[in-house]
């Protein structure tokens, strides 16, 4: 079973971020990079699905030179080649742009599957696997939980919303979009690592691909979200304001 | 000019986000259409100037594949300016695919929408950003869930047009099975008047006691965001956001949780919102009545004391 996992690398959680004076994207000089985590899940199925009927697991990623580590530790964790797309400034496309590229990379490669997490840790569109899976005429199934190969096709367990799950068959070749959460991910192993160095990571240029299309909606600013509520942020040491926040408990919203 | 908004309905049970959609497309100041796949049911009651009721006996249950087809001959007839979606699962599941076949791109989980711009989050709900829509249509959008206050929506009794749309045999590639749940939902969390509620930033499952302790010292039900049950060191069943329980109880302390859209959907009408957590940016705060920023390490114990002192 050949398989194709799309992933992307974004801002790790913890970054602290900053937007530069009218702004339409993040100041990234300071910030750390992962690889986006419902794709790291997706690898993840990939993997297991490759060891248990065989085949082959090929990375696709679309983004700047920084995005290489992220596609070495792809490769360290057990994906077998890479495709690295080089696009410098990914976060300018919209959805149908990323997808575009991908599309593109994917096809090349014929797969039997695609996998990709349901959505970016950073734009969060949610969207790119259904669109890559419409470009190139395939059937998808989105939030998926568990994948179960059955000759010529896969029965996957989608989520739904407040506790309900479905059961759906698709036909191969097929787009998924994988949860996080689903499976345990394994670390790259130091054996893993070094022969990550020897794997194929090829390099193409989004030009090669026939471009990024000019996007369609253009982000006009990036700017700190409005409060919903006035926030009364208790202050001092910790045992300062858990006494103060006892008291607040107690006298204002009236729970103790 | 038109705004068509696609409500979602099973069984006669429409989503409640629909109507928040409606709201939504209000704002657009266009006569607005609801689609409904299926029967008009509980829209034709609603203040929309038309109702479209798609009837197809191969629509009876949902596919990405035929809701597509069926929406996409709707459109193509109707010729919407804008096209409105409440940002549930399901529109996940086939709103992309339907905007690609127009060459479009769907404007999705959006928090405000006018005509001309959509605001949605970025990082998790770290920040926003305003997008200036395309200056011909269709545009598609999707509304986050909350954004829009659906019980905003008045009475109306507006004409119902039946659609049918011709659907090929073989067009509906994905077989879909009867859904089902999983946990017997043991915990109401529902009625619960006090939520102590535990996310990522509790780091091991061995210092969940902390949180235990102070729900306990409280006399609440302790909950989780959707990582912790993820890893099985919570049940399931204990798991507050889109994919689990909706709740609103008199307050909900959120500790060690970011406040991702997915938790937030499930516990902002709450009376009062306690935030902990060390990230002074955090989104939880925006939802916050009281915060405290710092170490939960520090803070829960010393809180779950203070709770016991008060109660002598």
């Amino acid at each position: 079973m050949k398989i194709v996992v799309a992933l992307k690398q974004v801002p790790s959680r913890d970054s602290s971020l900053r937007v530069p004076a009218g702004g339409t994207w993040i100041d990234e000089s300071d910030v750390t990079y992962e690889i986006n985590e419902p794709d790291a899940y997706a690898l993840e199925a990939a993997l297991q699905l490759k060891e248990l009927h065989g085949g082959e697991v090929i990375v696709v990623c679309a983004g700047p030179d920084g995005a290489a580590s992220s596609i070495r530790e792809a490769l360290a964790k057990g994906a077998d080649r890479a495709i690295h797309i080089q696009e410098d400034k990914l976060h300018q496309a919209d959805t149908l742009g990323l997808a575009t590229v991908l599309a593109a990379a994917i096809r090349a490669e014929s797969p039997d599957l695609v996998l990709t997490g349901l959505q970016s840790d950073d734009i969060g569109s949610g969207q790119t696997g259904v669109v890559v899976a419409e470009l190139m005429g395939l059937p998808s199934a989105t939030i998926i939980m568990a994948v179960e190969v059955k000759d010529g096709s896969i029965r996957v367990k989608r989520e739904l919303e407040d506790g309900w799950f479905q059961h759906v068959t698709l036909p191969l070749p097929a787009v998924l979009t994988i949860q996080s959460g689903i499976n345990k991910l394994r670390y790259a192993t130091l054996m893993g690592i070094k022969k990550a160095k020897t794997k194929e990571l090829r390099k193409v240029s989004a030009a090669d691909l026939g471009g990024v299309p000019t996007a369609q909606l253009r982000c006009e600013k990036v700017y700190l979200p409005g409060r919903a509520k006035q926030t009364q942020i208790l202050e001092g040491d910790a045992r300062t304001a858990a006494a103060a926040l006892a008291d607040k408990l107690k006298f204002e919203v009236r729970v103790i | 000019m038109s705004v068509l908004v696609v409500l979602e309905q099973s069984g006669g049970n429409f989503h409640r986000m629909g109507w928040e959609a409606i709201v939504a497309a209000k704002e657009l100041d266009l006569p607005v259409y609801a689609a409904t796949i299926g029967a008009a049911g509980a829209a034709a009651s609603k203040a929309v100037d038309k109702v479209y009721s798609i009837q197809h006996a191969d629509l009876s249950a949902y596919s990405a594949d035929g809701y597509t087809a069926a929406l996409e001959q709707l459109i193509r007839s109707i010729n919407p300016e804008y096209v409105v979606f409440p940002h549930t699962y399901q529109v996940r599941d086939y709103a992309p695919k339907l905007a690609t076949r127009f060459g479009c791109v769907l404007v999705s989980d959006a928090v405000k929408l006018s005509r001309t711009v959509a605001a949605r989050q970025l990082f998790q709900g770290k920040l926003n950003a305003d997008f200036a829509l395309p200056s011909s249509g269709p545009r598609f959008i999707s509304v986050q869930a909350g954004a829009y206050r659906g019980d905003a929506l008045g009475g109306g009794s507006p004409e119902v047009v039946a659609f049918t749309p011709e659907l090929a045999g073989g067009a509906i590639r994905v077989k879909a099975e009867e859904p089902f749940r999983e946990s017997s939902r043991a915990v109401d969390l529902t009625a619960a008047e006090i939520i102590v509620s535990v996310g990522r930033g509790i780091k091991e499952k061995e210092n969940i006691v902390l949180v235990e302790e102070l729900a306990a010292a409280l006399g609440g039900e302790l909950a989780a965001s959707r990582p912790i049950c993820d890893n099985g060191w919570l049940p399931m069943e204990r798991q507050v956001g889109s994919s689990g329980q909706t709740v609103a109880p008199k307050v909900y302390i959120a500790i060690g949780i970011s406040g991702a859209i997915q938790h937030q959907v499930g516990m902002k009408g709450s009376k009062t919102i306690v935030a902990i957590n060390k990230d002074p940016d955090a989104p939880i705060f925006e939802v916050a009545d009281y915060g405290i920023v710092g170490d939960l390490f520090e803070v829960v114990p010393a809180l779950t004391e203070a709770v016991k002192k008060l109660k002598g």
